[in-house]
């Protein structure tokens, strides 16, 4: 038995907030420690998972499948999963703190990052995370539209979201029907009148943040061409230099793909996806809705893999309908617990929630509300791990084990609030009703978008 | 489409790729790692991790390593899985020098 743990063998009990990623990686730490942990995960919404299900992409089945390693966890002697619990709003962190030895905050990085110009507020104009989660079926984006009547849309932004909103717009419809993507988007999808479509980056190629497996996709598709005009990569010096460098395979690969794209001859697909570079949006133009937006050209200017770009008073305007932003997320502060506005995290030393230099006890953070809204599914393990090392330590001299009692003093408290928790007995119902649906209409799944759909189906 | 392990994580084993894999997909011997096909999701979160880039897209596999597919897929299956980071193999760094990273 662990060092400080109950004699009776009671166990610590451990609160995680939200269900995605890091989330598992954290309960699978904290079981993976041998101390003696029950564990909480609550979610916001009924179903779990996240940016698994509603990040990642419909046309990314395989990617998916790491929810058969969450489920396992799910399953472990010792976990319990809470779902529709919006913590902050159905029971508040200081409330955890007294039911939970600890309180892991996982809950992620929800809004996203403004461009800052005129027109960004202009019908037409939205945010990736509207369509994301509009396509994948999440229940706060369904009732969002979309006018895909105009020929032209520009995404501003060049990182795996950003490649996420274009391919999904330059896929034909045949290419999403057997996917898992909501049905109320492919049906405006179908209707799509999008020929166009803009990637523009800030910095140059050799900066682009897309993987390659992302970008080589843009070669794959059945109706979409992909088109850069090869003057726009060449390379300055610094960018260069940062190719060839040892440690920089990643940028290299994709510059290669950038010009496998600009070697093709003009392809005559219906549709053609643009990438361009060293440009920054401006403003925004139109009267009730987007009809064009104005972009500065750039120039780069620093050292290797430390260049910026400055603009040049050279602008070009695009005419368009519809214009999406995807420079990166930020989360939204938890009431009662620290934020940074300024990186939109919460401060932590190792995933030890800090306040003013001294660590706020029993709080820790994990995934995109720690370290920012960077790296890929995998990421968030190393850094659950890092965040569980930190609570594992704590955990023998924050309390006796057995002194809490955990979701049981929380049950009645939510209750009387109004709050109906969801199991993961109630998902597996949930899940189990989606593929039957899904099997209908020849798709994996179909999720239902509506968070009263998924309860009555409880009721 | 499948992500693999080559020649240049002999003699090195780094690790840094297993903490960074979401589906506990590599294996390992006493000269090296090998990823199960079978478990992969081809995230790719593994790639960049390598200090001597020995992980590879499937597509990306230069000819002369096009053997490793083969050898990932049936060496992974009889050996333990890597389920966390662990040191290097001794003379790690070296072997990671004369590699040139």
């Amino acid at each position: 038995m662990a060092e400080g743990s109950g004699a009776s063998g009671a166990p610590w009990q451990v609160a995680i907030v939200g269900s995605g990623p890091s989330g598992f990686y954290a309960a699978e730490a904290l079981f993976k420690s041998g101390l003696p942990v029950q564990i909480s995960m609550l979610e916001r919404l009924p179903v779990p998972y996240g940016l698994v299900r509603s990040g990642v992409a419909p046309d990314h089945a395989k990617l998916k499948q790491v929810i058969d390693v969450y489920s396992r966890i799910a399953e472990m002697p010792g976990f319990e999963y809470y779902g529709n619990i919006r913590v902050g709003n159905d029971v508040s962190v200081g409330e955890l703190c007294e039911a939970y030895d600890a309180v892991i905050l996982a809950c992620g990085a929800e809004a996203d990052k403004p461009l800052g110009i005129d027109g960004e507020s202009l019908a037409g104009s939205h945010t990736a995370t509207e369509f994301v989660g509009w396509y994948n079926g999440h229940p706060d984006f369904r009732d969002r539209v979309f006018d895909l009547s105009h020929e032209r849309a520009v995404i501003i932004g060049q990182g795996n979201v950003a490649a996420d909103v274009a391919r999904i717009l330059a896929r034909s419809p045949q290419e999403l029907a057997h996917t898992d993507i909501a049905e109320h988007a492919l049906e405006v999808l179908r209707t799509s009148k999008v020929r166009e479509i803009f990637v523009v980056g800030r910095r140059g190629p050799a900066q682009a943040k897309f993987t390659s497996k992302e970008l080589k996709e843009f070669g794959e598709l059945e109706e979409c061409d992909a088109s850069i005009d090869p003057a726009e990569l060449a390379l300055n010096e610094a960018s260069a230099a940062e190719i060839a460098g040892a440690g920089n395979a990643g940028a290299k690969r994709i510059v290669e793909i950038f010009s496998g794209f600009a070697a093709r001859p003009p392809g005559k697909a219906r549709r053609r996806v643009v990438f361009t570079f060293q440009k920054s949006p401006a403003r925004i133009e139109g009267d009730s809705r987007v009809r064009n937006i104005v972009l500065e050209h750039n120039v780069l200017s620093g050292a290797p893999m430390n260049q910026s770009a400055r603009g040049t008073g050279k602008f070009m305007s695009l005419e368009t309908g519809l214009v999406f932003r995807s420079i990166g997320y930020r989360g939204i502060a938890m009431p009662g617990v620290p934020f940074d506005p300024r990186s939109g995290t919460i401060p932590n030393l190792a995933g030890r929630v800090v306040a003013e230099g001294q660590s706020v006890p029993q709080i820790y953070v994990a995934g995109w509300i720690k370290r920012g809204p960077t790296g890929i599914i995998g990421t968030n393990r190393a850094d659950s791990v890092a965040t569980v090392a930190s609570l594992v330590a704590d955990l023998p001299k924050l309390s006796a084990a057995g002194g809490k009692s955990g979701f049981a003093s929380l049950r009645s408290l939510l209750h009387g609030r109004g709050t109906r928790p969801v199991s993961f007995s109630d998902w597996k119902r949930i899940d189990a009703a989606e593929v039957a649906r899904g099997a209908n209409l020849g798709k994996p799944r179909e999720k239902f978008t509506y968070v009263r759909e998924m309860l009555a189906l409880l009721a | 489409m499948t992500t693999v392990v080559t020649d240049n994580c002999q003699g090195c084993r780094f690790t840094d790729c297993v903490a960074v894999c979401p589906v506990e997909c590599f294996h390992y011997d006493g000269e090296m790692l090998y990823i199960d096909p079978d478990v992969c999701i081809d995230c790719s979160a593994c790639i960049p991790e390598c200090p001597v880039q020995a992980i590879f897209e499937e597509d990306d596999l230069p000819d002369d390593k096009r053997e490793w597919i083969e050898i990932n897929a049936t060496r992974s299956k009889g050996l333990p899985v890597c389920s966390e980071q662990m040191d290097p193999l001794p003379g790690a760094e070296e072997r990671k020098s004369a590699l040139g990273f």
